[in-house]
């Protein structure tokens, strides 16, 4: 057995392949925990390297209009956290290999309990967290068990990350770094590919982790312009708006949906596989 | 119940008032809050910053408020040779009608110092909204106030009043379109204006350092309470009682006393249609401890951890959360924490306007609701000061509703 963790192959064979890597996120249970299943299930054969999925809460706040709604939507259909690590384990089951990251807002988890919550995450098959309202400042919450359970943890560095800022910022981070490239909340600026080759640059002489960055990141050109600069690219409100646009009005999945969302995933994925030899 | 020296001592280098309170910001903030913590320790340290805030307490929103004695309200409470004698301090005598006010012009002078170009705030019954319109207008910044949807139909003139003061009102329409939907609201926008923006928070809540921040700002309520009943009674309160919705009025009035230990203290939390309803406001007689809007407190929330709406006939009430001072208070013993229903809100309200020629706030209504049941059961020297915190002319509308009558 390799001591080296999921993510760490993961971006490791991203390496010996000379590829950026795509990160996708969705919300676990958005529309519905079944058709969420399905879409996470047909990530990998997409081309998704690593997959990213939002724990919901009802009180995103640093989440832009398109992911605060498919928040609600899977809350309206009954998702929970108990539920999300459900959907892991299921996926896990099918896949051994693609890594899973969970994002979210740390109430869900205080209320679930943080020490049975690192136990079934660790046993479906979490392999990092981001939460997002968890700075080092409250390292001892949550991280630091994290941890101690073999679960990475995933830090955001942004642009107001200073120098001073950031060796604390990467302390304890681990199987990424995940760059925030604008200022603002996620689906609602643009990513400028140059000024985070710079950002990146900066990152990249504090750490040797791999830099997936994120926020901003609509189109497949997109993905392709930053899988250049970066690690790897994160997508995550352009895809929650496909989910969004094969809904029925009453927030249904419609049959096409998931092979719509697929197929934009997989345009996705072509865009980063050019980058570096296009 | 803990025995400490103080219970005045914190928070700590982190925010926390024991298990509560603490930094649950996003990183992008982080940068934010550490520099407004900067900013404020080196004011706090400078005496011409305290000097700015007296100056314009007294010239412009018209410091000290009265510390009243209401006669007619004790007579009311009496029972045979039982009934303590009330006292009103009459922070709804304020410029703009709340004691809102006194935190505004702090952190507007904050703001200042700190060469912040932009304020944004969230407000609930629009009496923050009001208060922080009020200071952009004054300190001449232009002013973003973020108002759930469902609170800007319930508070009309408020909105309006915003308007005049050159504020732009933005509705906010997620989730349940009230306080904590607006104050995520002015998160995201302070995310996403970190360079020239201040964000005024309302309430004692909120992280490291605005529960401190905004409990230093209205401290000055209990403080002028400590100097007026002295020179009225001979002698401190026997008993203080205030209205929470976030805390900061009650925070204000408490916070001095804190270490008095003959002196009770009790917090008046909004009860709606009642606590054995999902239709409250009560986060710390109804609520469990969890994380929101930057700190640790008592909340309302789902079993998974989701946050409730909450209920209150009075906007300002109406927060699933709480300030995390609060928390530590409950946890601690030191005050106690009792709810009011809307109905006996109501009906306060209604006492007072008639018995007093005072309109409150349906939120110190609460507080009033909560005087009416106890006054009755104390000693005539026993001497009881109610923060009456805000006026009620901005409720008459939601009143009348309440009543049954058009106007
Ligand atoms: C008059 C009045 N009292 C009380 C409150 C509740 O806030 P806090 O608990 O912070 O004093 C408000 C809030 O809008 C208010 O307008």
């Amino acid at each position: 057995m390799s001591t080296k963790s999921r993510l760490e192959r993961r971006f490791a064979d991203l390496k010996a392949q000379g590829r950026g890597g795509l990160v996708t996120f969705t919300t676990a249970g958005d529309p519905t925990f079944e058709a969420s299943l399905e879409l996470v299930l047909g990530l990998p054969g997409a081309g998704v390297d690593v997959i990213e999925l939002g724990m919901p809460f009802s009180d995103p706040m640093a989440d832009g209009p398109a992911i605060q709604a498919s928040s609600l939507r899977a809350l309206g259909a009954g998702m929970n956290l108990a539920r999300t690590l459900d959907l892991v384990r299921r996926f896990r089951g099918t896949d051994e290999d693609t890594p899973i990251v969970l994002m979210g807002y740390y109430n869900p988890i205080h209320s679930y309990g943080v020490e049975a919550f690192l136990a079934d995450a660790k046993a479906a098959g979490v392999d990092g967290l981001i939460v997002v309202d968890l700075p080092p400042e409250e390292d001892d919450e949550l991280c630091l068990p994290a941890l101690k359970a073999g679960i990475h943890w995933i830090r955001l560095a942004t642009p107001t990350t200073d120098d001073k800022r950031l060796p604390s910022v990467l302390a304890n981070t681990g199987g990424f770094v995940y760059y925030v490239s604008i200022m603002g909340i996620t689906g609602t600026r643009e990513v400028q590919a140059d000024a985070v080759r710079v950002a990146v640059e900066r990152l990249k002489r504090h750490s040797e982790l791999p830099i997936a960055v994120g926020f901003g990141i609509k189109t497949p050109e997109q993905a392709a312009s930053i899988a250049r600069v970066a690690d790897a690219a994160v997508v995550g409100s352009a895809i929650v708006e496909r989910i969004k646009g094969g809904l029925d009005d009453g927030d249904r999945p419609r049959p096409a949906m998931v092979p719509d969302v697929l197929g934009f995933v997989r345009a996705l994925a072509a865009g980063v596989r050019k980058a570096r030899n296009g | 119940m803990t025995s400490l020296n103080t219970y005045r001592g914190g928070p700590d280098e982190g925010g926390h008032f024991g298990q509560f309170g603490g930094r649950f910001v996003a990183e992008t903030l982080m940068p934010l809050i550490l520099e407004v913590e900067r900013a404020y320790t080196a004011a706090k340290a400078d005496p011409s910053f305290q000097a700015e805030i007296d100056y314009f307490a007294k010239h412009y929103v018209g410091r000290p408020s009265p510390l009243y004695h209401a006669e007619r309200i004790t007579e009311h409470l009496r029972r045979g040779d039982k009934g303590a004698k009330i006292y009103f301090k009459r922070d709804e005598l304020n410029h703009t009608g709340a004691h809102k006010i006194n935190n505004c012009i702090g952190q507007m002078l904050l703001a200042r110092r700190m060469g912040k170009k932009r304020i944004i705030a969230e407000t609930g019954a629009g009496q923050h909204g009001v208060a922080t319109a009020t200071v952009c207008a004054r300190f001449d910044l232009p002013c973003v106030i973020y108002m759930g949807e469902e609170d800007i139909e319930r508070q009309k003139p408020n909105v309006f009043r915003m308007k005049l003061l050159g504020a732009r009102v933005v509705p906010v329409t997620s989730g349940s379109r009230t306080l904590k939907d607006a104050m995520n609201e002015a998160l995201r926008d302070w995310v996403a204006n970190v360079d020239d923006t201040f964000y005024i928070i309302g309430t004692a809540a909120g992280p490291h350092p605005y529960p401190a921040m905004v409990r230093d700002f209205q401290c000055v309520i209990g403080n002028e309470v400590r100097e007026q009943i002295m020179e009225m009674e001979g002698r401190g309160p026997d008993s203080l009682v205030a209205c929470i919705g976030g805390g900061s009025n009650a925070i204000g009035l408490f916070h001095p006393f804190l270490d008095d230990k003959n002196v009770r203290i009790f917090g008046v939390e909004a009860a709606g249609l009642g606590l054995d309803t999902d239709k409250h406001a009560a986060s710390l007689t109804g609520g469990r401890p969890g994380v929101l809007h930057g700190n640790r407190t008592y909340l309302l929330q789902s079993d998974d951890g989701q946050i409730l709406e909450a209920h209150s006939i009075s906007a300002g009430l109406d927060y699933p959360g709480i300030g995390p001072e609060h928390s530590w208070l409950k946890e601690s013993g030191r005050v106690e924490y009792v709810s009011s229903s809307d109905a006996e809100a109501l009906e306060a309200f209604q006492t007072c306007s008639r018995l007093e020629g005072i309109l409150p706030a349906l939120e110190p209504a609460h507080a009033l609701a909560f005087v009416v049941k106890l006054a009755p059961t104390l000693p005539q020297d026993h001497l009881l000061v109610m923060n009456l915190c805000g006026r009620g002319d901005k409720d008459v509308f939601t009143v009348a509703e309440a009543l049954g009558t058009e106007i």
